[in-house]
């Protein structure tokens, strides 16, 4: 916090950071939108540290002061010391080495407290705001997921509260810190000698004109080496995940001359940008070093005349290296803090979002839950005027098996996603025993409803956590009959851990087969009603569905249940089958209804048939095929 | 690291003008305060004011030169600094695309996607600081001692005593600090990965109810964060007052002994003045020096992470010599058996078969019975462990890499499209097609219908963030982009996995129809799929149970009865 004899170091520190390629000398301008709503809101977090913030802000101003003082003491120091020999005071010099002493300490212990304090604050700030974030997009309505891509999200839990953290632990002291320095050396140097202090300013617009100037032409060179960059990177990232097609199709050769080209591109720009603004650094301690001369040359002068002392001499020599730093450095942590703002911004946005069903305002609770659920005319579209699902009509009596069949894409996952009230229809409505969905309340209805997704999601922790998460209060007996009922219990005994192994992320030490048996385990723990089966088995191997369909066959028992499905093996024992096209059932009935009907699921159906027609004639001959 | 330093080589003369400048700079800087204390010793002293202005000016001219050193260095370090990052990264990118499949598994994507920007960046800013920085602070710390001892030697005695204070503090500090700064980030990435696990399964958490669960497990973790947050940042916090305090205590102790040297006249006050600016000089060097060691560590770390990748070897190579004969897909398994490196268990054992050409070879199995292992063979993604492959009599291994993989058309599990055009991406098979043969192949793979209904049809734009095309789209896409190279061997690894029966069943026919020439291999899970294959392999264990058609294979084979009645049902027999 002190003087330093050559100023421009700390500038130069602060390159290399994390903060990309380049010099952080001048930090790309990240504009905030309505940047005094921000800040007034950011400033509500911190309220419930005022009484550190009060401290830590006397605490910068008396370690700024007292860091103004060295300066002036060594001036006097300096004169006690006298021209000549025998000319030395020790009286004073004693006395105002002793202060120097003090104010040194005085400050150091000031400066250090202020940033431990600040530690806390910010940290626990951050905390708050984070958890915030983490709680709110709990209360997001799917829509919000369904809109965003992850990584979107993602960088606003992260990388944005990151960045409020680094500018109110160091941007905002700093930033302080220098305006209180500037100011107060300003006043020392008048106070001293306004002549001289003259002579120190006079350098001062040649550096703000030189820096601004860099500035100017490097905010461009940036903003070009940023746009070459994020084409390299999106180039190398799709180059690098899809480097098995690459090499299936022999295309490495390719790649390679589009990279290098991309590569030369980034490198011209960057050695650009990072030339011109390097030229910052060398530039303000050349004119932190003519300053330098003119305080020598013209308070030499003065000194010869009489009007100043060469303790002020020395006094100013420091002062104007107070000076000249924080200057320097208050461009560089406004920049800094814009950033951060512009990131608090995007944090707001998310805290902003309607939650779930806010206008909701009376629910009656479900508490025993038979399993009829109606659907009535309902309509839905993401946008309004784009309809996703038309008219439809279905009711399914507690404990049917309600099969969805029909082509990608025609709605089948967003029937249940009504169900689950993930969404809201339109128009029409949709009754659990007879009560309108939207009248219940949303946890009563979700956990009546059990789901087994194709995306099995679990989370790291140990299986027996991850089936828990069904039912949080099941035994430990509970959750292993639950996994021997989804067929899950032998392949877990056999691993080392058995039902204690830990998941790793994405679950990968698992197969797919029997994450989807975990699930189905957690699902009947849950012990739901109805249950929601969205393409539970498609992307497993139909040696392994065998297995998994008999899990599934007991957790459908006794429950309505809803399954979509492209094997015809899981949907012909289904007691509707509904076909949707393009957003309406187009037919429904059983299996030998609708092969009866030879219509559109006749016709999904004979795809099979005709592979087969060659062999059911043959088959006949085929006498010894075992019946299941 | 060493390996890396290799890089530098081509611009030794860059980085030498670099530092030489950099030395002009700092010898610049350090001229300064005796020059200021010349006027004060001389002109002031003698009331001499022509040569106070005299050295006044000189002082600016010395300022002068020292912007042609400082502008200068960083001209050549840049130039360097980014010619080596741009090589590094070239030479890292080029290494990877001559990696076999066993290698990429080994990295994992997204870590060689970190290694080739964040980590080749940290290394190029090292080497800017090190042309820069760091060759500027040992200078400076040199320089600095050299002009205090030639001032006043005795006064130099000082620097004994704060020099070590200083080296000892700073190492107790990062002593403390480091590993909580290790911790800080394990903890920070254990808060990412819960919300990235809560973003990716926000279905499952609403559909169990679990927020209030999903919200006390995220908290526990942030507040552990923040709690050794808070404890690293504490610790942190002593590091400059504690610097800065015994930097000043030591100007205190320079004006005091000055003091007593000024009195016996053995020193002059300009030259008190002078030393106390050598001194600031020389410790603020030693510590940014100490903080250049805290980057160089962190860049160490990608520097390992770097070599790691160029030092591995591709485990596939390409050495045949071997042209090709014949553009025929007879396609021959000989006792191929395999392990993956890492692993002891074979994943394929004793394989043997032979696809004529023209055949469809269907290959059906549980997962994890190593048919897609199988596939992989062929294109040598990853090489036999014991037998051969062989491709129209010849050992696959003493093919050329390239020509090998011209002959063959392959679709993966996992449909990869890359930023483009839909036309791009089908030509992406093969880069001479003509419209009608691009358009041809989209037909066959039933993709035509659904990019005519495209706004901008085979000119759409697909991207990272481009149009959202469905899994049956992209599935239809990628098959597209195989045909389109009139494979001799088209490989198809459970590629219409998500493509509604219909359309599947058409595909086939088109292929059928269109493509007789060709030898296909196909893994499938829908029995329906393989069906109609010439022979059908069923696989085990990595090991095969049978080979036949499906009127061999339903009359003795178990594990294709059992395949086929759970698909099947018995009124379709």
């Amino acid at each position: 916090m002190s003087k330093s004899s050559h100023t421009e170091e700390q500038g130069r520190s602060g390159q290399g950071g994390f903060r990309g390629p380049g010099p952080s000398q001048v930090v790309p301008k990240v504009k905030a939108a309505n940047a005094s709503e921000t800040v007034k809101r950011l400033w509500g977090y911190l309220k419930v540290e005022r009484r550190s913030l009060l401290i830590v802000v006397l605490l910068v101003i008396v370690s700024s002061a007292f860091n103004l003082m060295g300066p002036y003491f060594i001036g006097k120091s300096v004169d006690s010391l006298g021209i000549g020999p025998g000319e030395t005071n020790f009286t004073t010099l004693s006395t105002f080495i002793i202060c120097l002493i003090a104010v040194y300490a005085c400050g150091a212990f000031t400066s250090w407290l202020q940033t431990y304090l600040m530690a806390g604050v910010s940290q626990r700030t951050v905390t708050n705001i984070r958890k915030e974030v983490f709680d709110k997009v709990q209360t997001l309505p799917l829509r919000f997921f369904d809109t965003r891509p992850r990584g979107d999200i993602m960088s606003r839990l992260t990388n944005d509260v990151e960045n409020i953290n680094t500018s109110l632990s160091q941007s905002t002291i700093q930033i302080v810190t220098s305006i209180i320095t500037v100011t107060g050396a300003v006043g020392m140097m008048l106070l001293l000698s306004p002549m001289l202090t003259l002579f120190t300013l006079l350098i001062v617009p040649l550096g703000f004109y030189v820096t601004k100037q860099i500035a100017g032409r490097t905010r461009k060179l940036f903003a070009a080496q940023q746009k070459e960059l994020g084409t390299l990177n999106g180039f190398m990232e799709e180059g690098i995940s899809g480097q098995r097609v690459v090499k299936a199709f022999g295309r490495e050769e390719k790649m390679l001359e589009e990279f290098q080209e991309k590569n030369q591109r980034l490198k011209k720009v960057g050695t650009q940008a990072q030339i011109i603004s390097g030229f910052i650094p060398p530039l303000m301690n050349a004119i932190n070093n003519i300053s330098f001369a003119f305080v020598a040359a013209a308070g030499g002068y003065m000194a010869v005349q009489g009007i100043i002392t060469i303790g002020i001499i020395s006094a100013f020599l420091n002062y104007s290296k107070q000076f000249s730093r924080p200057l320097n450095e208050l461009a560089n942590q406004f920049n800094l803090l814009q950033a951060a703002i512009a990131g608090a911004e995007r944090v707001f946005e998310v805290l902003d979002e309607e939650p779930e069903f806010a206008d909701q305002k009376i629910t009656r609770p479900l508490t025993k839950v038979e399993g009829n659920v109606v659907f009535e005319d309902v309509s839905f579209g993401y946008k309004p005027d784009v309809p996703i699902l038309k008219e439809i009509n279905l009711t399914a009596k507690p404990g049917e098996m309600i099969a969805l069949v029909g082509p990608t894409g025609s709605g089948k996952t967003t029937i249940v996603n009504l169900l689950m009230r993930f969404y809201d229809v339109n128009n029409g409505k949709v009754t659990i025993d007879g009560q309108d969905i939207r009248e219940l309340n949303k946890d009563d209805l979700r956990s009546s409803i059990g789901m087994v997704l194709q995306d099995t999601y679990l989370f790291q922790g140990t299986i027996k956590e991850n089936i828990r998460y069904g039912r949080l209060e099941a035994t430990d007996e509970e959750v292993e009959e639950a996994a021997k009922l989804a067929n899950a219990h032998t392949f877990i005994k056999k691993l080392t851990k058995g039902y204690d192994t830990e998941l790793m992320e994405d679950a990968s030490n698992l197969s797919q087969g029997q994450r989807q048996l975990v699930t189905i385990a957690r699902a009947i723990l849950a012990d739901p009603a109805i249950l929601i089966l969205d393409e539970a088995t498609s992307s497993i191997d139909t040696r392994t569905e065998m297995l998994i369909q008999k899990g599934l066959r007991t957790l459908m028992e006794g429950r309505t249940s809803f399954v979509i499905a492209h094997r015809l093996s899981t949907i012909q024992e289904a007691d509707q089958i509904l076909v949707i096209k393009q957003g309406e059932i187009i037919e429904r009935g059983s299996h030998e209804d609708l092969m009866n009907q030879k219509g559109f699921y006749y016709d999904l159906n004979h795809v099979q048939i005709t592979a087969q027609d060659k062999l059911t004639s043959l088959s006949t001959m085929v006498q010894s095929i075992p019946q299941g | 690291m060493g390996l890396l330093l290799k890089n530098l080589k081509p611009y030794k003369m860059t980085a030498i003008a670099a530092v030489l400048l950099m030395l002009v700079e700092v010898m610049m800087d350090l001229l300064q305060p005796t020059l200021m204390a010349h006027i004060v010793d001389y002109g002031i002293a003698n009331g001499d004011v022509p040569y106070i202005l005299q050295t006044g000016v000189l002082m600016i001219g010395v300022a002068l030169l020292g912007i042609i050193g400082g502008c200068g260095c960083i001209y050549f370090a840049s130039i360097t600094s980014q010619g080596f990052g741009a090589d590094t990264r070239e030479q890292l990118f080029s290494k990877i695309q001559s990696f076999s499949f066993d290698r990429l598994d080994q990295f994992k994507t997204s870590s060689l996607i970190t290694r080739l920007t964040n980590d080749i960046t940290q290394v190029q800013n090292i080497v800017l600081m090190m042309l820069r920085m760091m060759t500027r602070f040992p200078l400076l710390f040199l320089g600095g001692i050299i002009m205090a001892i030639s001032l006043n030697a005795k006064m130099a005695l000082v620097l004994l005593v704060t020099i070590p204070v200083l080296a000892v503090a700073l190492f107790f500090i990062m002593r403390k600090g480091f590993p909580l700064f290790g911790k800080v980030q394990k903890r920070l990435d254990q808060v990412n990965s819960a919300s990235r696990e809560n973003l990716a399964g926000v279905r499952v958490v609403k559909a169990f109810v679990r927020s209030t669960f999903e919200k006390t497990r995220f908290n526990t973790q942030n507040e552990q964060l923040m709690e050794v947050s808070i404890k690293a940042a504490q610790i942190m916090a002593l590091l400059m007052p504690l610097m800065m305090l015994v930097m000043n205590l030591s100007i205190v102790a320079v004006l005091w002994f000055g003091g007593i040297q000024v009195n016996t006249g053995t020193m002059q006050v300009g030259e008190v003045i002078a030393f106390t600016n050598y001194l600031t000089q020389i410790l603020f060097a030693l510590m940014m020096a100490s903080m250049m060691l805290m980057m160089v560590s962190r860049a160490k770390v990608s520097a390992d992470r770097i070599t790691e990748v160029l030092q591995t070897d591709t485990s596939v190579k390409d050495i045949g010599t071997t042209g090709l004969q014949s553009t025929e897909g007879l396609l021959q398994y000989k006792n191929v058996s395999f392990h993956y490196p890492e692993s002891t268990e074979s994943s394929l054992k004793n394989i043997s078969f032979t696809a004529k050409p023209g055949e469809t070879v269907a290959i059906l199995g549980a997962t994890g019975s190593g048919k897609t292992t199988m596939m992989n063979l062929v294109p040598r993604f990853y090489d036999v462990t014991e037998g051969s492959i062989l491709l129209n009599g010849t050992d696959i291994r003493e093919l050329k890499l390239a020509e090998l993989r011209s002959q063959i058309g392959i679709v993966l599990q996992e449909a990869v499209l890359f930023s483009g055009t839909i036309t791009d991406n089908i030509r992406w098979g093969y880069q001479e097609a003509t419209e009608e043969e691009v358009l041809a192949a989209a037909k066959a793979a039933q993709a035509d219908e659904f990019i005519k209904k495209l706004s901008d049809g085979y000119d759409t734009v697909i991207g990272q963030r481009g149009v959202n095309l469905s899994g049956g789209q992209k599935q239809r896409l990628s098959l597209a982009r195989a045909l389109v190279r009139k494979p001799a061997i088209l490989i198809m690894d459970d590629s219409t996995s998500a493509v509604d029966l219909a359309t599947e069943s058409a595909i086939q026919q088109a292929l059928k129809e269109q493509m007789e020439k060709t030898t296909t291999l196909l893994v499938a899970q829908r029995i329906h799929s393989v069906m109609g294959a010439d022979q059908i392999i069923v696989l085990d264990n990595g090991q095969i149970v049978d080979i036949g058609n499906h009127l061999e294979l339903i009359g003795r084979c178990d594990v294709y009865q059992e395949i086929y009645r759970s698909q099947m049902r018995e009124e379709a027999i």
